[in-house]
């Protein structure tokens, strides 16, 4: 496999269009080099969509914003991401009910106006909850992704730079981590810990969700190592931390954006299929799963209990979603 | 340049006053969120059987759009005919529907694609890619299209045809491979061929193999050719006339012989210019000051007036017209005559 | 071709190795004693747990347990669960579910996923284009488990126009198509998005122009020339997806109550059946495993300028 990952490097077309959920991989394949054939002057395969990031000049970031700075998906999902991450950390400014006082006579309300979504089985305020909800999944969506681009970033670039056995070596690392689909592996962490806490979940989506930035940036440092200019650094004598840090960062970093912008949208999913699972935060947190969870069994009766927090859920999800398509669009000049 | 006379003595008794495709007038835009771009500005030019007309221009003249144009291949939106006709043996092909249109394309009008390796699918065999003319356009079977492709082969001098048959694209060679994309033009015995830059993405070495490969072919054929380039050393040797297009327009029209000894127009004498010559070695290699224009915002006037060396306040202010200055020799600037005269021209 | 098989193969031991010892090692090296945890909050017998203790080797080193498992592993011994039950037996009757589920998901992936995307490809910037994006967007975005339970109410409870739970034990076709539809969805968007990006991007290439310019009908264009070369990536993610549904039931099976091995896994998760939750991972990254070498070996099919060496 590592012969193909080496391969792969040369395909423009390896990681801008991969699902977004990120459980599949990069198909390992590569290209047959136009053997016995005269030397193309047309660049082969780079020609039909060759414009990745690497080939951008200084102006791209600036070219980057004045794309994002009239996409209508930035300003849309920018809006609800600061309405989110202001609900996270004030919930008090939107609501001065307290989510875990729950009088078992308030049972099952409907909507009022003490209750503008009425209140739950225990008698608990489904609004302040659903506010209160949004700390958790956004502690766990920012904290994990925080630590896959810091763990991807590094195996990925050492993978790159060293190539050799090291390379190797983390090549089949990776493969192993990416032989458990992130839920189930999630899941089975999850259930070795009786006590769990929101880092507990963090650990658990961190320690099998940094895969696919580690490909992303070991493609990157790959590609950028053979380019001229790098080269070029390297006979002049730039130090390794050097070539790294100005030439190989700057690069990678575009997709490595996009990437760490849907998975955030993912690992918050899979933090609130944990929770609904039971398994994921503990019932003293408030969280959207598990009130999703325990508003099923009166689906029947009061379907309100199950569709605000998966409301909430969802917009925020589809939120990072369309956060990191606009990113992707604005940093790909090729899909304009 | 006087070996054309020699090399295609059919060129005279081409049947006068019919050419087989007129190009009158034609005006193409591309509509982008940008802006407007206006590449074609009233482009008319024509070809008669046997005839090979070379349109020269940098990248961005319009010379690549209208071939598309005329192949009914242009990408709309964002591009828009605005107006103009195009005329196949009289018949406004604008005007036709769909169908019959396509049944123009391939058939009676076949295109060569500058770069074969990506204009050749990469994941069927050039056999399938070739066979599949006779197929399609002439129901043929797939045993006997097969029979067919191989033959092609050996027209274009591809060696080992009915082994390479089932060959993939990416296992030939830039030259083999432009050779395909020529089997695939004749296929059909086409009455007009249009090459749009056949050569350029070839090494030097291979370029005159395959151009001659096509002069060939088509002074047996008899057919129209419609040869877009922006390299001067291609032309001279093939070409029966050449128009030279500059920002959407044609600014120059001539026979190939006149053109080179006196242009008459500053664009052209530019161009002629600043070709390498073994005679000047040593000198600086003159070059065409600035830049093609923008096509979102074409300098009024005369489009070439910010690079011209002749320009004045006239040439600011009107769009000079396409007039003839001697016979069959055409220009559009303003001292069009100043020009050709001081070349020598008339 | 051949050998390069044969080389895939010798790779993947290594990767299973790496994988099931992963998930050995967070089974029963994090979760602390599984003994004691099968006793709950009650206090254990000290001559059962010794007994115990002995028969699953869990006072050896965790490396030395790892390799008894799979030396056992090699004869097809997938373990005891603690309720007795050999765990290959467990697996035997829930795979068989769980593959049919994933088939009814498949090809609802494939048919209305191709389908939207080349339609939305064809017409990119018009208004079903929009349409499905909007909607795939939406799918993506509804976690599966709110979309699982949705699904059931309106279709299954209250449209009543399939069962809204399986049979337990054998769940019939029919039984299985709303929980196919759930767990088909999210693979469903991501299908019909790539699809109907490489069916764009491919629509600009020259390729499509050349069969334009040989005056093929645009029918023939659009399937032999345009939705060909559009599928490669498609069917790789196809194939990778396949084995990523029979893992990623777990809570769909959950919800319409099939007993797959997403069902399976995820009750011995919360019962500490470490064995079964071992055997069953296995199972399945084996699985993942041999789709991942079907699907490279499907490339070199699709696509004539990939070589294997």
């Amino acid at each position: 496999m590592p012969e193909h990952d080496r391969q792969r490097e040369q395909l423009p077309t390896s990681s801008d269009e991969q699902p977004h959920f990120g459980s599949i991989e990069t198909p390992s394949i590569f290209l047959a080099d136009a053997e016995g054939t005269t030397v193309e002057k047309s660049g082969a395969y780079a020609a039909p969509d060759g414009s990745g990031p690497q080939d951008k000049p200084r102006g791209a970031w600036a070219e980057a914003w004045r794309e994002l700075s009239r996409s209508p998906r930035f300003y849309i999902s920018g809006v609800i991401l600061l309405l989110l991450l202001t609900m996270a950390f004030f919930p008090g400014w939107f609501t001065d009910q307290d989510p875990r006082f729950c009088p078992i006579a308030d049972s099952n309300m409907e909507a009022s106006s003490a209750h503008w979504f009425g209140t739950n089985q225990q008698g608990c305020d489904i609004y302040s909850r659903t506010i209160y909800g949004a700390r958790a999944s956004i502690i766990v969506g920012i904290a994990t992704t925080a630590i896959i681009v810091l763990l991807g970033g590094v195996v990925g670039a050492i993978s790159g730079y060293f190539g050799g056995w090291i390379d190797s070596v983390l090549a089949r690392v990776t493969d192993v981590f990416f032989g458990i689909p992130l839920l189930l592996a999630a899941l089975v962490f999850m259930s070795a810990f009786e006590e769990r806490s929101v880092w507990t979940v963090v650990a658990a989506l961190g320690a099998f969700g940094w895969m696919q930035i580690a490909r992303i940036m070991r493609g990157s440092v790959i590609t950028v190592k053979s380019a001229d200019y790098v080269v070029a650094a390297k006979a002049l004598g730039a130090g390794t931390r050097r070539i790294l840090l100005r030439h190989v960062l700057p690069n990678a970093i575009a997709p490595v954006i996009v990437v760490a912008t849907i998975s955030l949208g993912t690992f918050i999913a899979t933090e609130a299929t944990l929770s609904f699972l039971g398994i994921g935060l503990p019932a003293s947190e408030i969280s959207w799963g598990a009130d999703i969870s325990s508003a099923t069994t009166v689906i029947r009766d009061q379907p309100s209990q199950l569709f605000y927090p998966s409301l909430f859920l969802s917009v925020t999800v589809l939120s990072f979603i369309l956060l990191g398509d606009a990113v992707r669009d604005a940093l790909d000049p090729k899909l304009r | 340049m006087t070996t054309n006379q020699q090399t295609k003595p059919e060129k005279t008794d081409a049947v006068p006053g019919a050419p087989l495709l007129e190009v009158d007038d034609l005006h193409v835009e591309f509509r982008t969120r940008d802006g407007v771009a206006k590449a074609i500005n009233g482009v008319s030019y024509s070809v008669s059987a046997g005839e090979t007309l070379a349109v020269l221009g940098e990248s961005g003249s319009g010379k690549s759009v209208t071939a598309q144009t005329i192949m009914g291949i242009l990408d709309m939106p964002p591009g828009v005919i605005t107006g103009g006709e195009i005329r196949f043996h009289g018949r406004d092909m604008l005007k036709m529907d769909k169908d019959e249109r396509r049944k123009i394309r391939g058939k009676k009008i076949a295109m060569i694609f500058q770069d074969a390796l990506s204009a050749l699918n990469p994941v069927y065999s050039v056999g399938f890619q070739l066979a599949e003319m006779y197929r399609v356009h002439e129901g043929m079977s797939r045993k006997d299209a097969k029979a067919r492709a191989i033959e092609l082969m050996d027209l274009v001098k591809i060696p080992a045809a009915k082994e390479r048959v089932n060959d993939y694209p990416h296992q030939f060679s830039g030259g083999m491979r432009q050779r395909i994309m020529i089997a695939m033009a004749m296929a059909l015995d086409p009455e007009l061929i249009i090459a749009d830059e056949p050569t350029t993405a070839l090494d030097v070495t291979v370029q005159a193999q395959v151009m001659d490969l096509l002069a060939e072919l088509q002074r047996e054929r008899h057919m129209g050719l419609i040869l877009i380039t922006h390299d001067l050393g291609v032309v001279a040797d093939v070409a029966d006339k050449i128009a030279v297009m500059y920002a959407g327009r044609i600014v120059e029209h001539a026979p190939v012989d006149k053109l080179y000894s006196s242009p008459a127009h500053p664009y052209t004498e530019g161009l002629l210019a600043s070709i390498p010559r073994l005679d000047l070695k040593g000198q600086d290699l003159y070059a065409i000051k600035g830049l093609p224009p923008n096509l979102m915002r074409i300098p009024s006037g005369c489009a070439f007036n910010p690079r011209c060396p002749y320009a004045q306040d006239i040439c600011r202010a009107d769009v000079p017209p396409l007039i003839e200055v001697a016979p069959a020799r055409h220009s559009a600037c303003h001292f069009a005559q100043q020009v050709l005269d001081k070349n020598g021209g008339s | 071709m051949g050998r390069y098989v044969v080389r895939r193969l010798l790779q993947m031991i290594p990767v299973f190795l790496g994988t099931t010892f992963l998930i050995y090692f967070m089974v029963y090296q994090l979760g602390g004693d599984p003994i004691s945890a099968m006793f709950g909050d009650k206090a254990a017998d000290p001559v059962f747990v010794r007994q115990m203790r002995e028969e699953y080797h869990l006072n050896d080193p965790l490396i030395v347990q790892y390799w008894y498992y799979l030396t056992g592993l090699l004869t097809g011994d997938f373990g005891t669960s603690f309720s007795g039950i050999p765990v290959a037996d467990e697996l035997k009757r829930a795979f068989p579910i769980s593959i049919r589920l994933a088939l009814i998901a498949f090809a609802i992936e494939i048919v209305v996923g191709v389908g939207a995307g080349l339609l939305a490809g064809l017409r990119r910037g018009k208004f079903a284009d929009s349409v499905v994006l909007v909607t795939t967007l939406i799918v993506i975005s509804i976690p599966v488990f709110v979309l699982g339970y949705v699904v059931q109410y309106w279709l299954g409870l209250k449209w009543q126009l399939f069962p809204a739970t399986a049979t337990p034990g054998d769940p019939t076709w029919e039984d299985l198509i709303l929980p196919g539809i759930v767990l088909g969805s999210l693979s469903l968007a991501f299908v019909a998005r790539l699809t109907r990006t490489s069916i764009a991007e491919n629509m600009r290439a020259d390729f499509v122009r050349t069969a334009t310019a040989k005056g093929l009908p645009r029918r023939r264009v659009v399937t032999v020339h345009l939705l060909r070369n559009s599928l490669i990536p498609v069917v790789t993610f196809l194939g990778a997806d396949l084995g990523a549904l029979m893992a990623g039931a777990i809570v769909t099976e959950g919800i319409f109550n099939v007993d797959g091995v997403g069902r399976l896994i995820y009750l011995a998760v919360t019962k500490h059946e470490n064995a079964t939750v071992v055997g069953a991972v296995a199972a399945l990254v084996i699985v993942y495993l041999v789709m991942n070498l079907i699907v490279d070996l499907l490339y070199a099919v699709l696509d004539p300028r990939i070589r294997y060496a």
